[in-house]
């Protein structure tokens, strides 16, 4: 038998289907399930399901719900899919955990392309009003090397710590909350990344490429980096998550964006940080209620609270040490500015009540030297 | 953003990575392959400022298009034929969809470019998005359809049917195993690059002749995300091209890869279109037509075969051999007639084919009517209950075809089956390829070479196996594929939903038993699996016109 048109140049056809009356409507005939329009192979948190439950759960399958022939890829040196195993806390039901900030294609554009918005026009209005011309020297040295430096740590955290992690959670509510947790980071690096773009064009004096040596080798900022490359080696992605939405966060992130840049920037000229920075924060506190369902529920889990609390007081004691070591290690940069509004002190004491706040909530102790 | 301004603002991004010094990223997920001499190949430029305005931009367009498709009353003109297959196909492809975004830290632990990683982070939320979006259109329909049944049950049926499980290779192939054969050669090379045109670019073509305008729509947005999926890909494989040590692995996965896409989307979007459409114009582009120009054209001829200027062996035979297979062996037809014959545990209806079905594919496909007319006709005299059982329990002439381990679409071109003792059990699979991808590809050797990163065929892989000895009546209730009557099941032969006495319950089916063809295998002799293996081969499965 040959080949059809081959080589047949290919042409759309001339013609199309005329429209054709089907009376395919719902309600147009009654009949067994006709009214059944839900999705009824799981429960709602509420009466009816959001649009997010809908169309997150289950998406994942779960051999210890309906996938009846279980996965059917494997590693070669363990099971494929989403062990439990690929983390130490355990749950009664992975499934109960559902993300508050209910994140689903549309949440995810609509935020993030409202906080692009939002710093596009801040810049560019910082740009025609002639900003940048105000800042000191000292000012613009202390923003080109710690507002750099800081924005590796976000852009290591997102690529390394949560696009991994979203591959390994049990279910697909928790992975996309991590998914979303991780393209947060990315976007608020790169906008730092651009902003430093913006300053190098618009002021003489700003070193656009000194992040990388504040970064690499400046010693206020060598604890943070250890701090970040040890939390990319972790392999568990609870405790990778844990480790640095709980710890590291509250710790350093908080302390250096809300704690430090939020209350001097203004002081030293500079009203247009702030708002980029405050881009971070919010990210921030939106991942932190997604981490908070998380965590108090493993917490709280009725059969394995007891050994997860166990689990997660030794993350804490292990990670707090080297988020504590971090924020001690930046201390120096308080004192940079010429207008110095806040002392180390001052932001540590801020930052270490809400992280005690935050901790006790999944029912653990911080360490003593807190 | 203009282009000047686009590449000074990658060139900054790309200053994010450095050097670590005090601990590196966890390699969770191993490969064989090695980046040590590899040139840093830029993908495409995505920047995330620009990234979210454009998609929501694409979003808001969509969404718009569905308040104009419920204003306008879309399903009023909708075929139901068409829809009732869409209860089947996107029930699956969420789940590749969010598998694609889970393997993106496969690719990203093991490709040691950071410029690539940006490309791979990206596609890891568009996949998001795909997914989440794809289900929304599916809740859409449920809302708005004539019969929602099957997309009310829509993830559990994806779970527990013997379709799924087809699909869901289509995804967990992405996740699992060696990290650049699951998230490079299998999602981005070979899935993505070839198999999206088909599934994202023909089958909407198909959904919009048959009054479905939204599919299009959703599809067509999710395609343009693509091309930067596509880049991130070809970049990558041409990393792994620049060691001689990757050519033997990378010529083993394309093999595999390009044979499992073929058995797997081919069956699911070549039954879709061909079975799906009401659209019976001569002048309509039948899948075969359609696959000769988006894959073997576009992809193999204009992407795959200048890749043999870097010296990889191509899968030339293997690309042939699936065009015979589509066009000569009729593939497509065996496995709409494997779906149609195993309606009892669909959770969709099937419209049986008429006249003009039957003069298109002679048309488009000689020789179709001497395979598959009677027993079609067959399907449509017995699609009632009262007066005989449903068709696969029924003397028409048709064997119910043993599973492909590999593949796990059945045997259907039976001439090619083959048998083999396999860790220490009888097999049966479709072809050559799918027993050399279990037997030789998915093991811990390779041609004389440690291959310790690939993976493994796992799980309970015959479907059947699941409910050998079961009664008809009781699976279908243990499926769950029942509705809210508690009788009547959700798949028809038929699409007649004015008369209750033509709807099929469970009380039509009990009494039935399900035999595995597996277990069956496996209690065989020597001699009779040496006698049934024949058999089978020279059966051409063809329904006699006197039935």
């Amino acid at each position: 038998m040959s080949t059809p048109s081959k080589e047949r140049k290919h042409q759309a056809p001339a013609s199309f289907p005329k429209p054709e009356f089907t009376g395919a409507e719902a309600g147009m005939l009654e009949f067994p399930s006709s009214n059944s329009r839900s999705y009824n192979y799981f429960t709602p948190q509420k009466m009816r399901a959001t649009v997010y439950e809908d169309v997150t759960t289950d998406v994942q399958p779960d051999p210890e719900r309906y996938l009846t022939q279980g996965w059917i890829y494997g590693f070669a040196r363990g099971p494929g899919g989403y062990p439990h195993e690929w983390t130490a806390v355990k749950s009664g039901n992975w499934h109960a955990f559902l993300d508050p900030n209910e994140e689903w294609e549309q949440t995810i554009y609509r935020n993030n392309s409202n906080v692009v918005r939002q710093i596009e026009l801040n810049l560019q209005n910082a740009k025609d009003a002639g900003a940048y011309a105000h800042w000191s020297r000292s000012w613009t040295k202390f923003v080109a090397e710690n507002v750099g430096a800081w924005m590796h740590a976000e852009h290591g955290l997102g690529m390394h710590v949560f696009v991994s992690a979203q591959r390994s959670a049990p279910t697909n509510m928790i992975n996309n909350a991590i998914a979303v947790n991780s393209a947060h980071r990315l976007r608020f690096a790169q906008d730092l990344a651009l902003y430093n773009l913006d300053l190098s064009d618009s002021l003489e004096v700003f070193d656009g490429k000194v992040h990388r040596d504040a970064w690499n080798n400046n010693p206020s900022w060598q604890g943070v980096r250890e701090n970040v490359e040890r939390l990319t080696a972790v392999e568990d992605w609870a405790e990778a998550v844990f480790a640095t939405n709980v710890v590291f966060e509250p710790l350093v992130g908080v302390l250096f964006r809300s704690d430090l840049m939020m209350q001097i920037a203004a002081r030293n000229g500079d009203y247009i940080t702030p708002t980029l920075i405050g881009a971070g924060e919010n990210d921030y506190n939106r991942d932190l209620r997604y981490t908070r369902a998380l965590f108090s529920l493993l917490g709280h889990d009725e059969r394995h609270g007891a050994a997860n609390r166990s689990t997660m007081q030794g993350w804490l004691d292990k990670w707090t040490p080297v988020s504590a070591h971090a924020a001690h290690e930046l201390q120096p940069i308080w004192s940079q500015p010429s207008e110095r509004t806040v002392t180390f002190a001052d932001s540590w004491a801020a930052a270490t009540d809400d992280f005690k706040t935050l901790v006790a909530e999944f029912g653990l102790t911080p360490a003593k030297e807190l | 953003m203009s282009r000047q301004s686009l590449s000074k603002a990658h060139a900054k991004i790309t200053e994010l990575s450095w050097e670590p010094t005090f601990a590196t990223p966890a390699k969770k997920f191993g490969t064989d392959y090695t980046f040590d001499k590899s040139p840093k190949k830029d993908p495409l430029k995505q920047i995330l400022r620009s990234y979210f305005p454009m998609e929501e931009e694409k979003d808001n367009r969509v969404f718009g298009a569905m308040d104009g498709a419920i204003r306008g009353n879309m399903f009023r003109q909708v075929q139901e034929r068409w829809m009732e297959w869409q209860k089947l196909f996107l029930s699956i492809i969420p789940f590749p969809e969010i598998s694609a975004a889970r393997a993106m830290p496969l690719a990203i632990d093991a490709v040691p470019n950071p410029q690539i990683h940006n490309g791979l982070a990206v596609q890891m939320i568009d996949e998001v998005r795909h997914s989440t979006i794809q289900m929304n259109l599916k809740r859409l329909y449920m809302n708005h359809y004539i019969d929602p049944a099957g997309f009310d049950i829509s993830e559990k049926a994806f779970a527990n049917s013997y379709c799924g499980t087809i699909g869901r290779q289509f995804g967990e192939g992405f996740i699992t195993g060696d990290a650049i054969t699951a998230a490079n050669v299998y999602l981005t090379v070979v899935a993505e690059t070839a198999f999206t045109n088909t599934l994202f670019v023909a089958m909407p073509s198909e959904a919009a002749a048959n009054g479905d305008y939204l599919l299009p729509t959703v599809f067509h947005s999710v395609q343009s995300d693509e091309s930067r999926h596509i880049s991130n890909g070809y970049s990558i494989l041409l990393m792994a091209l620049a060691d001689e040590d990757n050519r033997q692995l990378l010529e083993r996965d394309l093999r595999y890869a390009w044979w499992n896409n073929h058995c797997v989307v081919d069956a699911a979007i070549g039954t879709f279109i061909e079975y799906g459409t009401k659209d019976r114009r001569k002048e309509r582009d039948s899948y075969a037509e359609m696959w000769r120009r988006w894959i073997y054209d576009d992809y193999y001829r204009s992407y795959l075969m200048p890749l043999e200027k870097y010296g990889l062996v191509i899968p030339h035979d293997l690309v042939e051999k699936a065009w015979d297979r589509i066009y000569n062996q009729h593939y497509v037809h065996r496995v709409a007639q494997f779906f149609a014959t195993g309606w009892p545990v669909n959770y969709w209806r099937i419209d049986p084919m008429t006249d003009v079905d039957f003069e298109w594919f002679e048309d488009k496909y000689p020789g179709w009517y001497d395979q598959f007319g009677a027993w079609w006709e067959a399907y449509n005299r017995l699609a009632y209950p009262g007066r005989n059982k449903p068709i696969a329990f029924e003397s028409v002439g048709y064997e119910y075809p043993c599973r492909c381990w590999t593949c796990m679409v059945p045997c259907l071109i039976r001439e090619d089956l083959v048998v083999d003792k396999v860790d220490g059990e009888w097999r049966s699979y479709c072809s050559e390829t799918c027993h050399w991808t279990d037997a030789v590809a998915f093991r811990p050797r390779y041609e004389g070479r440690d291959t310790p990163s690939m993976g493994r065929l796992t799980g309970k892989r015959e479907w059947e196996t699941l409910y050998d000895g079961w009664d008809l009546a009781d699976i279908v209730s243990d499926l769950g594929y029942v509705r809210d009557d508690g009788k009547t099941v959700v798949g028809q032969p038929h699409l007649h939903l004015d008369d209750p006495k033509k709807l099929w319950t469970t009380d039509d089916f009990r009494g039935i038993e399900f035999r595995s063809p597996k277990v069956l295998l496996n209690q065989m002799s020597d001699s009779e699996r040496e006698a049934w293996a024949a058999a089978y081969r020279a059966n051409p499965n063809r329904t006699p016109a006197t039935v």
